[in-house]
Formats: structure tokens, sequence, C-alpha cells
């Protein structure tokens, strides 16, 4: 599958600020068809690992409480421009994806 | 006679032995994907159970040093942008909890080398309720709360 995740990291006076859009429909499970009216099963983001330079920088556990195509930014020290930034998520349902980027 | 009872009861333990891994093997199979999330915490409908869940405390004391930065009044409560930002040194990890939602645990952040106290992401919130950040902190909880105003729930619906 070809990765929709879209990744942005940008380094200044040695903070590089990472900023994350990932695809993901995140339904908590209690949100309900209207039409059928039969719960939609839940299918969220549980955890996604952010590694700068093969070295975890950050891991965020999630629930079905983050918003629908989830946003994520965060900061860290230690890395240069050419660096590269590697984030992967996984779902409830087990599948993951993961996307790489280079720091400029 | 007695072999073939012999084989028959072989062939029984056999496949009660490889029930028994393709059992274990499924269970095993969920935790090593979510190795690292928490359902007894996420799971839970209130804040100290979430808490004590997650971190293994719910005694927070309240910090001027965590700001969050989050809008008076979401028109939207499914896209409400959240950021956290603290000034407290040494922090582990930051965690985000929707005081009004079914389950209030929306997101909690573990903080690697380097990385500095700041995350920023957008949750949903079911209705007006205080946002509360609680930054961990050496073996101490330090907890800050804004409050969002929404008009429109993010939850069911």
């Amino acid at each position: 599958m070809a990765s929709t995740m879209k990744i942005r990291a940008k380094s200044k006076d040695g903070e590089t600020t990472v900023k994350a859009l990932m695809n993901h429909p995140m339904e908590t499970g209690l949100r309900k068809d209207k039409a059928t009216g039969e719960a939609i099963p839940a299918h969220f983001i549980q955890e996604v690992v952010c590694k700068a330079k093969d070295a975890v920088v950050m891991t965020a556990a999630w629930s079905g409480g983050i918003s629908k195509n989830p946003y994520i930014s965060f900061k860290f020290t230690g890395a240069n421009p050419g660096d590269s930034v590697e984030i992967t998520w996984t779902d409830n349902k087990g599948e993951s994806e993961t996307a790489t980027a280079e720091i400029s | 006679m007695i072999d073939a009872k012999r084989r028959i009861l072989l062939k029984g333990s056999l496949a009660a032995g490889s029930v028994g891994i393709a059992v274990g093997a499924g269970l095993l199979t969920p935790s090593a994907v979510l190795g690292a999330w928490n359902e007894g915490a996420f799971g839970a409908t209130d804040i100290s159970t979430a808490l004590n869940g997650l971190l293994g405390s719910d005694a927070t004391e309240t910090s001027a040093d965590i700001t969050i930065k989050a809008p008076d009044i979401a028109e939207n409560g499914a896209v409400v942008p959240i950021t956290v930002e603290s000034s407290i040194g040494g922090v582990k990890s930051i965690s985000i909890i929707a005081s009004g939602n079914g389950t209030p645990l929306v997101a909690s952040f573990e903080l690697g080398e380097g990385a500095m106290p700041f995350v920023s992401t957008r949750i949903k919130m079911g209705k007006t309720a205080d946002v509360v950040a609680v930054v961990q902190a050496g073996d101490k909880l330090y907890s800050g709360a804004k409050n969002v105003k929404v008009t429109i729930g993010g939850c069911g619906g």
C-alpha cells in the first residue's frame, strides 16, 4: 500500500519539529450507522512510534478519542538536517503503516 | 488391542496439545501487537481509574508550568486542537484527558531521549469539559487543566 501519511520535519537551532498527518477513520465503536442503526465497529490507532536515527523519540498510546485523520506534532533535540524521521502507527485491528521523512 | 488404544490416546493428546498451542498463539498475537496499549486505562470511565492504570497513581499536583493551548470554544467537538507544553524538567510522559468523555483518557505520549515536553494533536470531545494534561516527571505527576466549550459533540452523534 502506498503510504498515505504525511510527515514534515524541520530543524531550527538544534530543535527538530515534526508534524505528521495520518489517514485513519478513528472509529470509537460507539457511533451508529444512521441507516441501519448498527454500531460501527471500533477501528482506531492504538500506538504511534516515532524514531529519529533509529532511536525512539516518542511513543504515543491513543484511544478512539483522537480525531479522525490524526494530526501529531512533537519536538526533539539531537538531530541534524538530512537525518531521517520514521513514524509507525498500529491500530486495534493490527494494521500498521510506516513512513519516513528527511529533516530539512 | 492395547496397542490400538495407545495410538488413540496418543492421537488424542497430540490433538489437544496442538489446540492448546493454537490458543496460546492466538492469545499471544494481539498482546504482542498491543504491547504498549493499556486497555484498562483507556477503557476506564473515570479519570482516577485511568490514571492508576496508566501511571500507577492518580495523585497529581496542580502545576502552573503546564501550558495547554486549546480553543475556548470548539465549534466542532470532533476536532479540537490541543497543544501541551511544559517547562518542568525531566518529563517522562504527557497524557491528555478529556474529562467529559465517556472514556476520558484520550492519549498518552511517552517521551524518549531528546524529546522535548511538547505535544500537539487533535482530539474528540463529547461535551463542554476540562481538558486535563497530566505530566509525569521523576516519580511525580503534575496536572494542568483548561476548559473547552463544545457546541457540537464529537462522540456518538
